[in-house]
């Protein structure tokens, strides 16, 4: 399963902010999406997760390959831990969710509201998300946000294990996760809103 | 889908889910209007269908902004919309979530609520039945006014100004026929209606509001 992206265009608010985009993400490679603040790397990540469609471009696989670890981790506040993640795993068809809470050290939480749970703690649990989704390629959206340095190890450690199974991940982050990976760095695709990329996009009345 | 389902009901039934929000709503209107209108029975009797329809109908007004809009703040939308679960689906499972929540403890407790109002033996029936097959409508008609919000901030407002005219068909003939029933006249026909409403918008809504929120999440 590869991942290769040609001539990616993507908008936000209608806006063109990246253009040309090109890169391959090969099976069993991990590949770190680097940026700016506000550069489009969230953009990227959601137009490559189907969320919204490119501007121009092609992009080699379809969503139901994809596994979209958001900024937001989806947890319900009143469901306990093991609740949250039944959830997500009856949605994706898979049944075992010990795997998930062991990889994460969620197994002593497993009987906590998700509302009583610490920061670092409810990122854990969205994480441990991805591991149940049976996806092979992972697009995390700044995964290690309130992470300590123990969790971000056994994430390193997830990503590792889910790289060396045959998968591949695109990791938008700031700081060095420690992993044997490629960069890939989005700032020299940036779209000029009102400059050159209006002459190759689609003409626009809205924003013209 | 089932997963789904199960979840949004358990959601509901748990704190500040609002599960008894609609039918406590619901109660204040029955025992507030023999307040406003006077003890007569006759008089409570004859508007007590309406009366009934129009509580259930706010009532079920009450909780709509719950269907999608804290599914889009924590996130859970933008992951259900990369499942591998169709969004008509999904949509269509959360409102019938919201009316085992809301529209099904109406309905059943419509009955009850109408003794407050005088209405005699053969009126609950009809209440009843226009409710159960009519509250289908209000919920499916909610969540597509509901997916066509989720992207505002507090646009419960909005949501109930879009949602109420497309709600009046759905009352005019529910009304309509309960108090017919209650009257004993012939009510084939806005029972008919009622029914194609809700059969209607269960057919064709589910597309209309899943299109609503692919564009509010991009």
């Amino acid at each position: 399963m590869e991942l290769s992206v040609e001539n990616l265009s993507c908008t936000r608010g209608g806006v063109p902010i990246l253009e040309g985009v090109n890169f391959t993400l090969s099976q069993g490679h991990v590949l770190m999406l680097r940026g700016p603040n506000g550069s489009g790397k969230t953009t990227l990540l959601r137009t490559l997760a189907g969320l919204q469609p490119p501007l121009h471009g092609t992009i080699s696989v379809s969503p139901e390959a994809i596994a979209y670890g958001a900024h937001a981790d989806g947890l319900k506040a009143t469901l306990s831990v093991s609740e949250n993640l039944t959830f997500w795993a009856k949605i994706y068809g898979q049944g075992d969710i010990t795997p998930a809470l062991e990889g994460f050290n969620l197994t002593s939480l497993v009987d906590r509201p998700a509302q009583s749970l610490s920061a670092g703690q409810k990122r854990r649990l969205g994480l441990a998300r991805l591991l149940v989704t049976g996806r092979p390629i992972w697009l995390l959206d700044e995964p290690t946000v309130s992470l300590d340095v123990a969790s971000v190890s056994l994430f390193a450690d997830a990503v590792r294990a889910h790289v060396a199974g045959g998968g591949a991940a695109l990791i938008a982050t700031h700081i060095d996760l420690g992993l044997e990976a490629e960069t890939f760095d989005i700032g020299p695709f940036r779209a000029d809103p009102n400059g050159a990329g209006a002459t190759h996009s689609a003409f626009d009345e809205a924003f013209s | 889908m089932i997963a789904l389902m199960i979840r949004d009901i358990r959601l509901s039934v748990r704190a500040g889910g609002g599960f008894g929000l609609g039918l406590a709503f619901f109660l204040i209107v029955t025992v507030l209007v023999p307040f406003g209108v006077g003890p007569e029975s006759a008089i409570l009797a004859r508007i007590a269908p309406g009366i009934l329809w129009v509580g259930a109908l706010l009532a079920c007004l009450l909780s709509l902004d719950r269907i999608f809009q804290l599914d889009f703040e924590d996130g859970t939308l933008d992951l259900l919309a990369t499942a591998p679960v169709p969004m008509e689906g999904a949509v269509v499972v959360k409102a019938f979530a919201h009316w085992l929540s809301t529209g099904l403890p109406l309905t059943l407790a419509a009955p009850v609520f109408a003794t407050l109002l005088s209405l005699e033996s053969p009126g609950h029936y009809w209440v009843f039945l226009t409710l159960l097959i009519g509250t289908p409508a209000l919920s499916m008609i909610g969540a597509f006014g509901a997916a066509l919000t989720v992207g505002l901030k507090r646009g419960g407002l909005l949501l109930s100004l879009l949602v109420l005219p497309l709600y009046i068909p759905t009352l005019i003939f529910g009304a309509e026929a309960a108090t017919r029933g209650v009257a004993g006249l012939a009510n084939t026909t806005p029972l008919l209606m009622l029914a194609g409403i809700t059969a209607g918008s269960v057919a064709l809504l589910p597309f209309a509001a899943s299109a609503a929120i692919r564009i509010n999440l991009r």
